[in-house]
């Protein structure tokens, strides 16, 4: 009977739902200075961020060419 | 008046705890946002000018790219394309390194093993199968073709875990699952999604053992992968979700959405901390990725364009034009040097 099916269903999600309540949250200044704190300690090595020069960027180096 | 027999069973009274629970949780979020991320990132230099540049241009499917991966040696891209092959290509020589004919069209996801020796795909087949790559190039490598996930309807991402023994899947039938790539064997499947989940992420190896996933349902969902369990879920989109993608550190994930934006979602925080949109932006984001500090959101958008995202400061940095279709996927290279774009317009962008 598609009653008791909907009622597992149901049951599924309430339960879902009390586990996803109870986690444990941070604030959002937190969060967001430890995202930020991410990216200023690894900003020097974003190469696409700080712009690597030619010499060291392998697809920057036009004279990459071969004929077979 | 009429009495269930469990008055705690009926499905009336499920459905107003489930009401009851969503506002508690609407609520616990909200008590703890205190600040926007724009706002705490005030303080933070803004960023100058980004000339970024199409450098190669790959050539060659006869029809829309679908799906690209790079591999970890930084300069192999595995593409799969509409017409049914699945392609490996050296991004620095733009040569064609591999080609496999897909017994069927609409290639969607693709993923380059690990190792680098093997590459996995599937679509339309309802499959994900993995080529080993072959050293020899008159070998025929769909010989080779070994059958790992079965779903009931079709691929709509895969990627290997750690190793080259194990995939995750995501299918129009609405779930994930983990195989064994040897045994072709279900290790764990996820449901939770209410319709086709179209994308999903691993998280990066250092954060644990979870991934992300997003879909038509317009919910993004977080999995514990050795239990099964979704431990966190999110529903702010406004339509389908086609591309998750964690943030560096693994304490956040981009996604990216037919409703036009991209958002940022904080796991710890447990909400959405950013949009990413403007008036102008009317088409869908099909893909969405980092660059390697996180301070970079690169999206490639149904209008044919790129937008790239300060992430911090919610703003729009760059536009790139140059495809002359959708952009349908995008990543950036293992290293962080360039990203890689692959469009309905047949090719593949390699921009730095």
């Amino acid at each position: 009977m598609s009653g008791s099916s909907n009622i597992v269903a149901m049951k599924k999600v309430v339960q879902q739902l009390r586990f996803e309540a109870n986690i444990n949250r941070v604030k959002v200044s937190q969060a967001a200075a430890e995202l930020q704190q991410f990216c200023i300690q690894n900003a020097l090595q974003d190469p696409l961020l700080t712009g690597v020069s030619s010499s060291t960027n392998p697809f920057r180096t036009q004279k990459v060419c071969s004929f077979l | 008046m009429e009495m269930a027999a469990q008055p705690s069973d009926t499905l009336a009274t499920l459905k107003t705890e489930s009401e009851t629970l969503k506002t508690k949780l609407e609520e616990e979020r909200a008590k703890l946002h205190d600040v926007e991320l724009h706002q705490v990132a005030e303080k933070t230099e803004a960023l100058g000018q980004f000339i970024m540049k199409t450098r190669r241009t790959l050539k060659g499917h006869g029809n829309k790219v679908l799906c690209l991966d790079w591999c970890k040696d930084k300069r192999r891209i595995v593409s799969s394309s509409q017409d049914g092959k699945v392609i490996v290509w050296d991004a620095f020589t733009t040569n064609k390194e591999h080609a496999v004919t897909m017994p069927c069209t609409w290639v969607m996801a693709c993923a380059y093993a690990p190792s680098g020796c093997a590459v996995a795909c599937g679509g339309l087949d309802n499959k994900c199968s993995v080529y080993p790559l072959s050293l020899d190039k008159n070998e025929n490598l769909a010989a080779k073709k070994k059958s790992v996930a079965m779903h009931t309807n079709y691929l709509s991402a895969c990627c290997f875990t750690n190793s080259d023994m194990q995939i995750l899947t995501s299918s129009g039938d609405g779930t994930c699952a983990l195989w064994d790539v040897e045994s072709g064997q279900m290790l764990q499947s996820f449901h939770g999604h209410a319709a086709d989940v179209l994308c999903l992420d691993l998280a990066p190896s250092e954060t644990g053992n979870t991934f992300v996933s997003g879909g038509c349902d317009k919910k993004s969902c977080v999995w514990d992968m050795r239990t099964g369990q979704c431990v966190q879920s999110f529903e702010t989109h406004e339509s389908d979700i086609n591309s998750v993608r964690y943030y560096p550190s693994g304490d956040a994930f981009a996604s990216g959405s037919d409703d036009a934006t991209c958002r940022l979602y904080d796991l710890r925080a447990d909400r959405e901390v950013a949009i990413y949109s403007k008036e102008s932006i009317i088409f869908g984001a099909s893909s969405v990725d980092f660059s390697l500090s996180g301070r970079l959101l690169f999206g490639g958008y149904n209008d044919y364009t790129i937008n790239v995202w300060d992430v911090l400061k919610g703003t729009r940095v760059s536009i790139l034009f140059g495809h002359e279709n959708r952009v349908s996927t995008l990543r950036i290279s293992p290293d962080g040097t360039a990203f890689c774009s692959g469009s309905w317009d047949h090719t593949l962008r390699v921009w730095a």
